[in-house]
């Protein structure tokens, strides 16, 4: 078994630890004893799966892609997290932390959130579970998704745009801390990936994990044995680390697809911010750098610690692809299937759909982390009527 | 070496001048801001004990929004680790100097490199206010190796526990973090401010600064009830900001100086 627990110092062999503000330590502390002590609790496992099963829609099919399939010559089955409430992944980790945060007796919730995905999905909890709660978005962001603003106004969250810095997700993470060093008594921040300090990616990881068990009773049902390949797309990695971790001990290769543009991995140097040591985009002093991609659910410049270990120790590979690549397998999967994916979920397409030479005859296994409902507008914009019609 | 067995050139300092029965007061300064040279010199004559110089990074996760755009301003205008720290031996300013800025920047170079680079610019302790003292051990020693002392942040969260670890472990001063919080001024001293101070000067005879959250020369006696001494920086940078320059700041810590000599 490779994804395991991290040491007592929440690290993933060199990667993780906890890099906040002393502050926030006793938070963390008390966050992993409460998580232990939660997730050791039948109790808690069960209302976390009942509530992803009847309010969530878990578990998510299996999708065969017969005609695109035979287009790549690559027999590709996609996990259809997109069918989720809220349209995504995120809701797997966001029900878990608001229960955790509710049975720590914590009253208010903050996150992030680049695209809005896991700030809809905070907010969704929230209601859910009467909460409060704060959602901190660049103010680029705020500008770009303007209907995941006006959703999470709807689901009674209170939205703030952060104008420091690069005004995207890596400013908004700032924000959320900062707003967490000074309420930490009554608030739990809800953190949106596999990042952030000790305990948030071996928690994030784990409520996602969800996802690579039933996708591994799937596969086995429908194939009688394993994928040759598991994908998916990497921002912080959540979604990744969800599928990865039903088969980390398996022959499958395990491929997660960064954008271009926000190549942490693919860079391969090491830094330390927002809680974590892992890969990060920097400059050569060690300023960090702002991600730049299509999607904004991508456009992180760190990873979660567990792939940098994983990268490092060759268990998993960590490509990338082009913005055009991305548009192309957008559109392919929406025309040959009749599924309009997230663009992040996109990526992991787009690298199947490049790599299909080497890749003939083999399984894939796509974690389709996301719908593409959210990303229409933009798509309308970078493609034109026209070019659709 | 060991950083413990003799203070450092910051804790010495800082010693024997409480010890002589005054209250310290240390003013943080945006390095790389326009003016900054002459502020710290400023800040320096007006009766500021040690000065604590920033080094701008992108994603000062400690800092309200004064610090913020400081740093913000002083990175636009092409301010690097290295800019500022070349600096630092030209200035004038008889007291010890700390640098104030995040781990990545000590990380980046590596813990021995940027710990030599220190001591090489005149520089007497580092605060990294994102290296909270669970993580902190390899750089403290190589810190300790050249002649660095680390300066540990105590919050009012931190345990009973890890409290006596903490002050033991740092050197220099000990930094009572004033509040629940990022810098920046408030209206009123939090209650915290005192509970801290007092709970750090009840396990070591360190000095002990509290800062965070210190906005007026008012909020400084009071803080002095207890502590040894305060850190004043979004008081101080909001100054700059506003464009009063370093004229503005050494009033400003005239008037800490004098309140607090007033007692
Ligand atoms: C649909 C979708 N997939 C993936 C991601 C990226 O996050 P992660 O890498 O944590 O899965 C996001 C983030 O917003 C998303 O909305």
């Amino acid at each position: 078994m490779v994804m395991t627990d991290p040491n007592k110092e929440g690290r993933f062999g060199e990667f993780g630890g906890r890099f906040v503000p002393e502050t926030l330590i006793p938070a963390c502390e008390e966050l992993e004893e409460a998580f232990r002590e939660a997730w050791d609790d039948s109790a808690f496992v069960e209302q976390f799966h009942t509530i992803l099963n009847d309010y969530g829609g878990r578990p998510s099919p299996l999708t065969e892609c017969f005609r695109l399939s035979e287009q790549l010559g690559v027999r590709i089955l996609l996990k259809r997290e997109d069918l989720n409430h809220t349209g995504s992944h995120k809701i797997n980790n966001v029900i878990g932390q608001a229960l955790l945060a509710q049975r720590m007796g914590k009253t208010r919730l903050v996150a992030e959130t680049g695209a809005g995905q896991h700030g809809v999905a905070t907010a969704t909890a929230a209601a859910l579970l009467d909460m409060e709660c704060k959602v901190y978005m660049g103010q680029v962001d705020v500008e770009r998704q303007a209907l995941n603003v006006f959703r999470m106004q709807l689901l009674g969250a209170e939205v703030e745009g952060v104008s420091s810095g690069s005004k995207t997700l890596k400013d908004a993470v700032n924000e959320a801390l900062r707003d967490w060093v000074a309420t930490v008594e009554n608030t739990h921040y809800c953190l949106g990936s596999v990042m952030g300090p000790h305990p948030y990616p071996w928690m994030v990881r784990t409520f996602h994990h969800v996802i690579g068990e039933e996708a591994r009773a799937q596969c086995l049902k429908l194939l009688d044995g394993l994928p040759d390949l598991v994908v998916a797309c990497v921002g912080g990695g959540s979604n990744a680390a969800g599928i990865f971790s039903g088969f980390s001990d398996t022959e499958s290769r395990l491929v997660g697809v960064e954008p271009a543009g926000g190549a942490a991995v693919g860079r391969g140097v090491p830094g330390v911010v927002h809680g974590m040591a892992s890969y990060l985009m920097q400059d050569e002093v060690g300023q960090v750098q702002e991600a730049e991609s299509i999607s904004a659910g991508l456009d992180y410049p760190g990873v979660g610690p567990e792939h940098a270990y994983l990268s490092s120790i060759g268990r998993a590979e960590y490509p990338s692809v082009s913005d055009q690549e991305v548009i192309e397998a957008f559109q392919l999967l929406s025309k040959t299937e009749g599924i309009i994916p997230a663009l992040e979920s996109a990526h992991a397409l787009a690298w199947v759909v490049r790599e299909a030479a080497s890749l003939q005859g083999q399984v894939v296994l796509l974690n389709l982390s996301g719908r593409g409902d959210k990303d229409v507008d933009q798509m309308m914009e970078v493609l034109g009527m026209d070019e659709v019609g | 070496m060991n950083s413990e067995l003799a203070p450092g050139r910051m804790e010495g300092f800082l010693r024997s001048r409480r010890d002589a029965g005054s209250k310290l007061l240390v003013a943080y300064i945006t390095g790389g801001f326009e003016g900054w040279e002459a502020a710290v010199e400023t800040a320096a004559a007006a009766g500021a004990d040690a000065i604590e110089i920033g080094i701008p990074f992108s994603d000062p996760v400690m800092d309200g929004p004064v610090i913020q755009e400081a740093s913000q301003r002083a990175l636009e205008g092409g301010a690097t680790p290295a800019s500022v720290l070349a600096t630092v031996p030209n200035l004038d300013t008889g007291v010890p100097h700390a640098v104030m800025t995040y781990y990545n920047l000590a990380h980046h170079p590596g813990h021995d490199r940027f710990a030599a680079t220190l001591a090489s610019s005149g520089i007497d302790a580092a605060i990294l206010p994102d290296l909270p003292f669970v993580e902190s051990g390899p750089w403290r020693h190589a810190a300790a190796n050249v002649g660095i002392e680390t300066i540990m942040l105590a919050a009012p969260t931190t345990p009973d526990a890890r409290l006596g670890e903490l002050c033991e472990a740092s050197s220099g001063f000990v930094y009572a973090v004033g509040l629940l919080g990022v810098t920046g001024e408030r209206a009123q001293l939090a209650s915290t401010a005192t509970e801290i101070a007092a709970r750090c000067k009840g396990v070591t005879d360190k000095p002990v600064l509290t800062g965070v959250g210190i906005g007026s020369p008012e909020h400084a006696v009071e803080a002095c009830e207890v502590a040894d001494g305060v850190i004043i920086g979004s008081a101080v940078v909001r100054r700059l900001l506003s464009g009063d320059g370093a004229d503005g700041v050494g009033e400003l810590i005239a008037s800490f100086r004098d309140a607090l000599d007033a007692g």
